[in-house]
């Protein structure tokens, strides 16, 4: 019964997959690689499917796009020069992995200030603690911590 | 470091990354900047949907505040936003011109004689070739293009009443005043 669910489940999953994305037939026997051209399409973003990449998105516009990035490396551009025709057009929306400017340093950056300082707070807690433990007795603590100690060993003694 | 500083500091970073949070919340990620905002027209040439033979092109613009509207029959809100057009033609001298956006020319031409023609001419994107270089990417879009022929401002979205009379008109005015 167990099995036959994970069956009926995995079999559900695969149906799951998006279907007919990037459907356009490429000739990729000329001087376009095609898996260049895959990864470069995944790296980009579909404006109209936001959280989905050219690669994965059906959406007309996303075909559009598909079309011109396969035209564009077939004139022999590289990855940055078809990057930049869809940036100069789009924007940085369509990167996935966002440049790095004044406007995003707080993303880029801010995780490593916020861990900067957590590691100052944590260094600071534990010099803190250091110094806590090593801290001497006072005349009097120390005189009752040694009469505790003398009696308990002649405790164990007597026994 | 004083007591108060050590409870009140937390609470600060607290509430400054609540409130950033917060307004991430009204905004809108389905409206992207456009990076033309700024720079001249993307260069096109383009026949016209109402005449195949004449011409629209990007040169149309230098001269005159203008407003480029891209639609296409396709489009379910381009068809709210088509009476706001239409009395947008009425009420200023500003043309507005159009980019029919991967239609067909029969549908096209059947739409304006049934719901009226706002505009001074309308290219013929019937690909989508010359949308993809102005960064379409959700029709309707207006973009606002100054004397110069520069894009000035770009709207996604259907136009409304409201944003013609709050934001458009008084910016068309602006425009206008500016030295060509």
């Amino acid at each position: 019964m167990k099995l036959l669910r994970m069956v009926l489940f995995s079999l559900l999953c695969l149906q799951a997959l998006p279907a007919g994305a990037g459907t356009e037939m490429f000739d990729f026997s000329g001087n376009v690689d095609e898996q260049r051209y895959m990864a470069l399409i995944s790296q980009l973003r579909c404006l109209v499917c936001q959280n989905q990449s050219l690669a994965d998105s059906d959406a007309d516009l996303a075909h559009d796009l598909r079309v011109e990035v396969y035209e564009h490396m077939q004139k022999g551009e590289n990855n940055r020069q078809v990057v930049d025709f869809l940036v100069s057009r789009y924007g940085d929306f369509v990167l996935y992995n966002p440049p790095v400017k004044p406007s995003t340093y707080l993303l880029w950056y801010g995780p490593f200030v916020l861990l900067a300082f957590g590691l100052i707070l944590l260094v600071k807690n534990i010099r803190r603690r250091g110094r806590q433990s090593q801290e001497r007795f006072s005349p009097e603590e120390q005189a009752r911590i040694d009469a505790l100690l003398a009696d308990e060993k002649r405790q164990e003694r007597g026994q | 470091m004083p007591r108060f500083v050590r409870y009140l500091l937390p609470l600060a970073l607290f509430l400054s990354l609540a409130a950033l949070l917060y307004r991430g919340l009204s905004i809108d990620p389905r409206l992207v900047p456009s990076p033309l905002v700024g720079k001249s027209a993307p260069v096109f040439s383009l026949a016209q949907l109402e005449d195949p033979a004449a011409t629209v092109s990007s040169s149309d613009f230098t001269g005159q505040v203008s407003l480029l509207n891209v639609w296409a029959t396709w489009c379910v809100s381009c068809r709210a936003e088509h009476r706001v057009l239409m009395q947008l033609a009425q009420s200023s001298d500003v043309p507005i011109y159009g980019l029919n956006y991967k239609d067909e020319r029969p549908a096209a031409m059947r739409w304006l004689a049934q719901f009226g023609d706002p505009y001074r001419a309308n290219a013929f994107d019937a690909d989508g070739r010359v949308g993809i270089d102005w960064g379409v990417y959700g029709t309707p879009e207006t973009f606002v293009i100054d004397k110069r022929g520069v894009i000035r401002h770009k709207y996604t979205g259907p136009l409304t009443q409201d944003i013609v009379q709050r934001e458009l008109l008084p910016m068309l005015k602006q425009l206008q005043a500016e030295q060509g």
